[in-house]
């Protein structure tokens, strides 16, 4: 056995052979190969399917025959989609706003306590983000029963008349956003602290020398110094909330009467039950413009901190 | 050497009040506890009271007493639904998919993110930003051509791919590989390169570099990315909801909002208790992993 | 302007004491160093001066007021960190401005105070540039021209020069001597380098262990130091210590050092040493006081041979090194007189500028 081995190597190959095994043990062939799975991932699973949406956008119903632009055309009459817009954006524009003032107040007063003890209180802070999102709404819904809501329970022993929270459509909205806040904060709370603890010491110290009181130190030194993570966390989350799907499915499934449906659930809704993929195709597609202005904001932004840092 | 400071005491009359200046703080302290146990009230809230209601029998449920206490606790809606085989399929199911799609994850990611971090070949530049930018491309976009696909690919071949719970192995990998491999890219980065030299002119190969050198010393990352992949698979609802319908090849979230649901009927102790418990296993990870979960989370953004 | 006074200062964090009882009187204009090795307690008492730590007991008093429960921001103090502390987001006007800004002041007076602080400073062309585009001794600039704006009553330096090359902490301390010499504010400078306190003191605080071991001028902190620690501390190369025993010796003192070196003791010395005959003491020479054994001896000296164990060209002098009893001694002579290794040497040593020890007290007698 060793006797082949040792005449094969002796031997000089075929120029063929050799040169195809010197390109298989080339680096950048390895390297090619490594990223291969993740390459045909991308291709097959993210990018196929959203240029193969795009072609079913330009379908009839059936599936038969080219429309062209004959669904955006039936969307843009119908008052549902202009509901779907609006909410949509309301719902991403409102939740991020105050996900990311509670996020950057609840992180300042962890921030404020002994490093021993922050650790406990971040770790309560965080629940609602570990609990699947599908779990922790069944709560909220559960909360908001139109007979059995614990808040019109506690409520009625305060004299204040119940609330029909799922059933009206503006406490309906206003429930879709509370959800969307609660879910989403920890997470700026988790940025924000991360981001709060690279502000120095020192440069509280000087400003506290420079006659700065609190609020001041707040405003002039860690909100300019987290202006970066503070853009890219909010980029973030406008991409997720705008695409959310579990919230409104389960709290309201997009009632009452289409007033809190988001592109994600109406979609779902006109595609599976509706059984007009071309349709829901359409709608999902609208996420598309909002979601490549954020992505460029959020590149540009992560490029930036590269720079910088 | 000193200077008269008769002039400098004789002004003080009282004496010297001290911890006036740790007194600010522990003020500052106070009202930091009084609004982080606001907060925390706020955010515990639901699972509290998820916690409660799965305490109670369907028959208090109804008699609409406090529906914040449970004046007779019992254990019946635990015991029914881990006894029903129904909930016990739902759970092996999202756990042998979470298991499968963290492996098939792992290795793509740490594979590629070790290609695109260590080893330049053409298009690596972009491949990187690329796979950033996937991940900002939301599953409410590809579920339904990726239904369609799966429809036709039926048509054609008679491959089943609707309503099986194993084909949610091969979806949930677009939503964890991007951010898991971003995550590797991120750590990997880290290493020193002096690390790669001196294995190289120990005679190491690239395998055996990423083997013995890079995955040993990022097993934080790697935890951190596994946690990740691990919750966001057993989360998933969208994907599920779409491509599962029959009882049996259902997940938990799904299985849990849609068969304990019957109609106008809700069985709220159930539903509550089987919500519970499938948020249970993130919990548990999350309990004893919290240092590699958050460390998941900020390296994610802050890693640039 | 304002004088700074402490009495009886004391600070402990959990139980460790970091300064157990500071006296000290600063008086208006004045530039005063808190000098000592690292872990002496002179940085926590100037951040008590500054109101970032607060006194365990003790007063401290800025002008004549008891400032112990007044906030930083309220002493009207400025201070200059160690690693400058620069806001990175703002310009260095913004950061020259900035407590100005806070407390409102007019933007065109604003303006004029920046102007005039660049000036002294020479960063005039500096105030639209961001920190980071700054080198280490222009950011140490701009940040004593934060101080200087503020027009406070007492500057505060926290081992500012620490992070500098060697260079340029030696420009940078003859710049701040100028700037002291403009700007009269009183000053309190905290370093743990000799050659910073020697240079830029009008009295020089010498700490150990958390208390003051000795406070003086530059000049009788290194001729007359009044504890073992002070005389070492202070100069450099540090001084000569040596076991001896001080033996009467017919109508004089000798100092003996070993079997086969003794020094006498000059006789205005005589009454002091006097009653300390016969005990083991402690011998204290600098180096600079060991010279080149040429000539005649002048009075109070004495000239002796030793083999040199280890000589040194430093350019401006030569160090040479050779052992007494174990013990090795350090003197500086011309480079054209010195000997060579292992050959003896003659050596003069000034004896006027000696230093007799208590080993038990560490005192100097």
């Amino acid at each position: 056995m060793a006797d082949v081995v040792v005449r094969d190597l002796r031997v000089p190959a075929r120029r063929g052979q050799l040169s195809l095994q010197k390109f298989a043990r080339r680096k950048s062939t390895i390297a090619f190969l490594m990223a291969l799975p993740l390459i045909v991932i991308i291709a097959c699973l993210v990018i196929y399917p959203a240029f193969y949406s795009i072609h079913l956008a330009t379908l009839n119903k059936s599936m038969t025959k080219f429309v062209g632009f004959g669904n955006f055309e039936f969307l843009f009459r119908r008052s549902t989609f202009w509901m779907v817009v609006e909410q949509s954006l309301l719902f991403a524009i409102t939740a991020v706003i105050f996900k990311a003032v509670v996020g950057f107040i609840v992180a300042h007063f962890v921030h404020n306590l002994p490093a021993q003890g922050q650790r406990k209180w971040r770790g309560m802070l965080l629940i609602p983000w570990v609990i699947p999102p599908a779990m922790s709404t069944l709560a909220w819904l559960w909360l908001f029963d139109p007979s059995y809501s614990a808040f019109n329970w506690v409520f009625a022993h305060l004299g204040i008349s119940p609330v029909a929270w799922l059933g009206n459509p503006y406490w309906a909205r206003f429930c879709v956003i509370l959800v969307n806040v609660w879910v989403g904060s920890p997470f700026f709370m988790i940025m924000y602290l991360a981001a709060l603890k690279s502000v120095p010491e020192q440069l509280h110290e000087a400003a506290a020398i420079d006659g700065a009181n609190w609020l001041q130190k707040i405003w002039y030194i860690n909100l300019p110094m987290m202006r970066n993570i503070i853009q890219i966390t909010a980029l973030f989350s406008l991409i997720v909330t705008f695409a959310n799907f579990d919230i409104v499915k389960i709290l309201t499934n997009g009632g009452p009467v289409d007033q809190t449906h988001v592109f994600a659930t109406w979609a779902f809704t006109l595609a599976i039950w509706g059984n007009d993929i071309p349709l829901g195709a359409s709608v999902s597609l609208f996420m598309a413009p909002i979601l490549a202005i954020a992505a460029f904001f959020i590149l540009r932004n992560v490029r930036r901190r590269g720079n910088e840092a | 050497m000193t200077t008269a400071t008769a002039q400098a005491t004789a002004g003080q009359l009282g004496g010297v009040r001290y911890g006036s200046i740790s007194r600010g703080r522990r003020r500052a302290l106070f009202w930091s506890y009084f609004f982080l146990i606001l907060f925390v009230i706020f955010f515990l809230t639901p699972p509290v009271y998820m916690f409660i209601t799965s305490l109670k029998s369907s028959a208090e449920i109804s008699a609409a007493t406090n529906p914040w206490w449970v004046y007779h606790p019992t254990l019946a809606n635990y015991i029914d639904l881990l006894t029903q085989n129904q909930f016990l399929i739902f759970f092996r199911n999202s756990a042998i998919v979470s298991i499968c799609v963290v492996s098939i994850t792992m290795v793509v990611s740490i594979f590629a993110a070790f290609a695109l971090a260590r080893m330049r070949f053409w298009g690596s530049a972009t491949l990187a930003t690329g796979v950033f930018l996937t991940y900002l491309i939301p599953e409410s976009l590809l579920f339904i051509p990726l239904f369609k696909t799966f429809a036709y690919i039926h048509d054609k071949t008679g491959i089943e791919l609707i309503n099986h719970w194993w084909v949610l192995i091969i979806l949930y990998p677009t939503l964890t590989v991007p951010f898991a491999t971003w995550l590797m890219i991120g750590y990997f980065s880290s290493i020193p390169k002096e690390l790669d030299e001196a294995a190289l002119i120990d005679g190491a190969g690239y395998i055996q570099m990423l083997m013995r050198i890079f995955i040993p010393v990022a097993i934080p990352g790697i935890i951190a990315a596994m946690i990740f992949t691990f919750t966001v698979s057993w989360a998933n609802f969208l994907y599920p909801l779409a491509f599962t319908t029959s009882a049996d090849q259902l997940v938990l979230p799904v299985g849990i909002v849609t068969t304990l649901i019957r109609g106008d009927v809700y069985a709220w102790g159930q539903i509550m208790t089987g919500a519970l418990l499938g948020a249970a296993p993130p919990l548990i990870i999350y309990a004893f992993l919290m240092d590699y979960y958050i460390s998941g989370l900020t390296a994610g953004a802050t890693k640039g | 302007m304002a004088q700074v006074a402490l009495r009886k200062i004391v600070k402990t964090f959990d139980r460790t004491p970091a300064v157990q009882g500071i006296d000290l009187d600063i008086s208006d204009r004045e530039f005063i160093v808190l000098v000592g090795p690292s872990g002496c307690g002179k940085s926590t008492t100037l951040r008590m001066i500054a109101g970032l730590e607060e006194a365990t007991s003790g007063e401290i008093y800025i002008g004549d007021q008891l400032v112990n429960d007044v906030p930083p921001k309220d002493r009207d103090i400025a201070m200059v960190f160690q690693n400058y502390a620069l806001y990175p987001h703002m310009t260095v006007f913004e950061n020259m401005s900035f407590g100005l800004r806070l407390k409102k002041f007019p933007k065109p007076e604003i303006r004029e105070r920046v102007q005039a602080a660049a000036r002294i400073l020479d960063i005039t062309d500096l105030l639209d540039r961001r920190p980071k585009q700054l080198s280490g001794g222009q950011r140490q600039r701009v940040a004593m021209g934060r101080a200087i704006v503020r027009n406070p009553k007492v500057f505060l330096f926290d081992e500012p020069l620490s992070n500098l090359d060697a260079k340029l902490r030696v420009q940078m301390r003859t710049e701040i001597k100028k700037i002291h010499q403009t700007v009269t504010t009183t000053t309190v400078y905290v370093t743990h380098d000799q050659v910073e306190a020697m240079t830029l003191a009008d009295r020089v605080v010498i700490m150990n262990g958390g208390r003051i071991d000795q406070i003086g001028t530059p000049h009788e902190v290194y001729h007359s130091p009044q504890t073992q620690f002070v005389a070492g501390f202070i100069g450099s190369p540090t001084m000569n210590f040596l076991p001896c025993r001080l033996v009467q010796n017919g109508s004089g003192l000798t100092v003996r050092l070993s079997d086969w070196l003794s020094f006498p003791v000059p006789s205005s010395r005589e009454a002091r040493y006097r009653p300390r005959v016969g005990h083991e003491l402690i011998f204290g020479l600098r180096p600079e006081h060991f010279r080149e054994g040429r000539g005649e001896v002048p009075p109070g000296s004495a000239a002796f041979e030793a083999r040199l164990d280890v000589v040194e060209p430093m350019g401006m002098e030569t160090m040479v090194y050779f052992v007494v009893d174990g013990v090795e001694v350090c003197g500086r002579v011309d480079p054209v007189a010195a000997g060579n290794v292992g050959e003896p040497m003659r050596l003069i040593a000034d004896l006027n500028q000696m230093h007799l020890i208590d080993p038990r007290t560490e005192l100097v007698i």
